[in-house]
C-alpha cells in the first residue's frame, strides 16, 4: 500500500517497515526453497529438477529428509529468536533468553537421564527433555512464589537461575555415570545440538505447540510494549498485566521446551536475534518481534545448510549458531547504527 | 456543585494484615480541580494513588469513580477515565519517544488493535504540548530527567483521561522543568482534567493545587481547599517541623529552615 503524502516520517517510517518485513518473509521463503535443493547428494550443491523427477531416491530425500528437517531448522529459529524477544520484553531485560526459567537446563537434564538410564531411543529421550524441560518451568515457577525477597519479576529469574543450576548439577552427575565411550558422547553431541535425526513423525509431534505459541506471540506483538513497563503503568493503560504475561510466558516457553526436546542445545539464537532486530527495527515490538522471528528462522535454516553440507559429516548445529550468532552480533554492534536522523 | 468524579468511603488499607496504611480514609475529587497529596514519607501517598487506579484494592470501604464503584468499570474504560504518572519508570530498550508516548492509546484501541493514523496523530499532538515534539524520533534511554518526565505526562494526555493521577511529578527536576510541568497541569485543569498528586514541594503545591489532602502515617486525613489545610500549624504537625506561612510580594511561601 503507497503511503499518502503529507504523512509525519514517523508514520512512513512504520510503513516502510511493514514493507521490509514483507520482503523479509519472501527472502526466508526463498532460501527455504533453495535450502531444500542445496544438500550433497547425488553431489555437493544444489540438485536440479531433472534429477528430483528422475531420480526417485533424490525425491525420497528431498521430501521425507531435507523437507521436515527445514521445516523445524526455520520452526526452531523462529520460535527461539520471538521467545527470546518475549522475554527480554517481559523482564524488561535484554539480557535472558527463553531456555533460562530451568528451561535448557531442565531439558538437557532429561535427555541425558534418558540416555543414561532409559536406553537412550529418540522418542524417549525426546519426551523425557520435554518433561523436564517443563519440570523446570514449573520449579522455577513454584520456587519464585516462595521466595520472600523483590518483585515477581526479580523472583523469577532467581528461581529461574537456581533452579537450572540445580539441573545442571544433576547433569554433570549424569555426565559422572555414563559410560564413557557410548553415553557420554551421546549426551555430548545432544547438548551441542542438532536436526540429523528429525523425521515427519518428529516433526508433527512438535508442530501445533508450535504455532500455536507464535501465534499467540504474534497477536500480543503491540501488547508486548506494555507488558515491558512497569506493572502499575501496564496496568493504568489498561492491560492485565497477571494473565497477560503469564499466557506469553507459556507462549514462548512450551514451543521452546518441545523443540529444544528434539534439536538439543542450539544456543545465542533466542539471545541474539532480538538484539539484532532491535538494532535494526527499533525497540517497538510491533515490528522487532516479527523482524525477530523472521531472521531467526532464515539464521537458523542457513546454519543447518551449513551443518549438514560443509563436511561429509554432520556439524552439529549449536557450534555453528554460536559461532556466526556471536559474530553477526559483534560486527552490528561495533558499527554505527544506521539511522533516519530528522 | 458538581457530582464527585473520585469518591472515597471509609477507606482502610495496609500492605501487611496487622498494619494497616490507610484508616477510614474518606474525600471526594470534583471535576476540575488540581488536588496535592501532603505528608511525610510513609504516610501512604502513593498507596493512595495505587487505590485510586485501581490497581490495589481496600481492604474495606468503597471507592467510586463517576458514581460507580471502581472495579465495576472494565479495564479498557479504567484506561480511558484514569490516567498515571509514575514517578520513574526505567526501560533498558531503545524506544524512540514516539512509540512509547504511541502505548498510551492503548485503552482506546480494542484490545489486540494496533495503533492507526489517528493514533500517531493523537501522540504527536501531544509531544507537541509538551514541547516534545521534536525529540519524536529520539530514542527514551537517553532523554534527561526532565525530558522523561514531560514524556509521561505526554503519554498520560495521549490517553485523554478524565482524572490524571500524578506520583510525584517534579521531582528531581530543575527549576526551568518544574515550570514546565505546572504550567501543563494548569493547562490541563484549565480543559476540565481533573488531577491527583503527590507532592513534596510546598512552592509546587501552592502554584497549582485547588485542594490539599495532608496525610499522617496512621492518622487521620485532612482535605479540603488549599487556604483552609494548608496552614502553619498542620504542615508544622506533620513534619514535626517549626514551618511558617510568609506573604513575598502577594504570593504566599513556605519557610522551614
Amino acid at each position: 500500500m503507497p503511503p499518502a503524502k503529507g504523512l509525519h516520517p514517523a508514520l512512513l517510517k512504520s510503513h516502510r517497515r511493514q514493507q521490509i518485513l514483507f520482503v523479509l518473509v519472501i527472502g526466508v521463503l526463498l532460501v527455504a526453497a533453495l535450502s531444500l535443493l542445496f544438500g550433497r547428494y547425488p553431489a555437493p550443491g544444489l540438485i536440479s529438477w531433472r534429477q528430483l523427477t528422475s531420480d526417485e531416491l533424490a525425491a525420497r530425500l528431498v521430501l521425507n529428509l531435507r523437507l521436515p528437517r527445514l521445516l523445524t531448522a526455520l520452526l526452531l529459529g523462529m520460535t527461539l529468536s520471538a521467545a527470546g524477544m518475549v522475554f527480554q520484553l517481559l523482564f524488561n531485560n535484554p539480557l535472558v533468553e527463553p531456555g533460562f526459567l530451568g528451561v535448557s537446563q531442565g531439558a538437557a537434564f532429561g535427555a541425558a537421564l534418558a540416555i543414561v538410564f532409559l536406553g537412550g531411543a529418540a522418542l524417549l529421550t525426546q519426551a523425557s527433555a520435554a518433561f523436564f524441560a517443563l519440570a523446570g518451568l514449573g520449579f522455577s515457577y513454584l520456587l519464585a512464589r516462595r521466595l520472600r525477597y523483590g518483585g515477581w519479576v526479580l523472583r523469577l529469574l532467581l528461581a529461574g537461575i537456581a533452579v537450572s543450576a540445580l539441573f545442571s548439577a544433576g547433569l554433570g552427575l549424569l555426565k559422572y555415570l555414563a559410560d564413557p565411550l557410548s553415553q557420554l558422547p551421546e549426551i555430548t553431541f545432544w547438548l551441542l545440538g542438532g536436526l540429523a535425526s528429525i523425521t515427519w513423525g518428529r516433526f508433527l509431534t512438535v508442530l501445533p505447540v508450535t504455532l500455536l505459541g507464535l501465534l499467540v506471540m504474534l497477536i500480543f506483538r503491540w501488547r508486548l510494549n506494555l507488558l515491558s513497563l512497569s506493572e502499575e503503568t501496564a496496568f493504568s493503560l489498561g492491560a492485565a498485566p497477571g494473565w497477560e504475561r503469564w499466557l506469553l510466558i507459556l507462549a514462548a516457553v512450551l514451543p521452546t521446551a518441545a523443540l529444544i526436546a528434539v534439536s538439543g542445545m542450539v544456543g545465542w539464537v533466542g539471545l541474539i536475534m532480538p538484539h539484532i532486530a532491535r538494532r535494526l527495527f527499533d525497540a517497538d515490538a510491533r515490528f522487532s518481534l516479527p523482524a525477530s522471528m523472521l531472521l531467526g528462522g532464515l539464521f537458523t535454516m542457513l546454519c543447518d545448510d551449513l551443518a549438514r553440507t560443509l563436511l561429509a559429516g554432520e556439524i552439529p548445529l549449536g557450534i555453528l549458531t554460536s559461532l556466526f550468532g556471536a559474530l553477526i552480533f559483534l560486527a552490528l554492534m561495533m558499527f554505527q547504527k544506521a539511522k533516519v536522523k530528522q | 456543585m458538581s457530582a464527585p468524579i473520585l469518591s472515597f468511603q471509609n477507606v482502610t488499607f495496609g500492605y501487611q494484615r496487622t498494619r494497616p496504611i490507610l484508616q477510614k480514609v474518606s474525600f471526594e475529587l470534583r471535576p476540575g480541580r488540581v488536588t496535592a497529596i501532603l505528608g511525610p514519607n510513609g504516610a501512604g501517598k502513593t498507596t493512595l494513588l495505587y487505590l485510586a487506579l485501581g490497581w490495589l484494592s481496600a481492604w474495606t470501604g468503597d471507592i467510586f469513580l463517576d458514581g460507580r464503584p471502581l472495579r465495576r468499570h472494565s479495564r479498557q474504560e479504567r484506561g480511558r477515565w484514569l490516567a498515571l504518572v509514575p514517578q520513574s519508570e526505567y526501560t533498558p530498550f531503545d524506544y524512540t519517544v514516539l512509540e512509547y508516548v504511541l502505548m498510551g492509546r492503548a485503552p482506546h484501541l480494542p484490545p489486540l488493535g494496533l495503533p492507526t493514523g489517528v493514533d500517531y496523530e493523537a501522540a504527536l499532538q501531544a509531544l507537541e504540548q509538551v514541547g516534545l515534539a521534536a525529540l519524536a524520533e529520539h530514542p527514551v534511554p537517553q532523554l534527561s530527567g526532565g525530558e522523561h518526565q514531560l514524556m509521561l505526562l505526554a503519554r498520560a494526555i495521549v490517553q485523554s483521561p478524565r482524572l490524571l493521577l500524578l506520583d510525584e511529578p517534579t521531582a528531581h527536576l530543575d527549576l526551568h522543568n518544574k515550570s514546565r510541568i505546572i504550567e501543563m497541569m494548569r493547562n490541563l485543569r484549565s480543559r476540565g482534567v481533573t488531577l491527583l498528586m503527590t507532592n513534596h514541594e510546598p512552592d509546587v503545591v501552592l502554584a497549582v493545587a485547588d485542594d490539599v489532602l495532608l496525610m499522617e502515617p496512621g492518622g487521620p486525613v485532612h482535605f479540603g481547599p488549599l487556604e483552609q489545610v494548608f496552614t502553619a500549624e498542620a504542615l508544622s504537625r506533620i513534619y514535626h517541623l517549626p514551618i511558617r506561612l510568609v506573604d513575598v510580594e502577594g504570593h504566599r511561601q513556605v519557610q522551614w529552615t
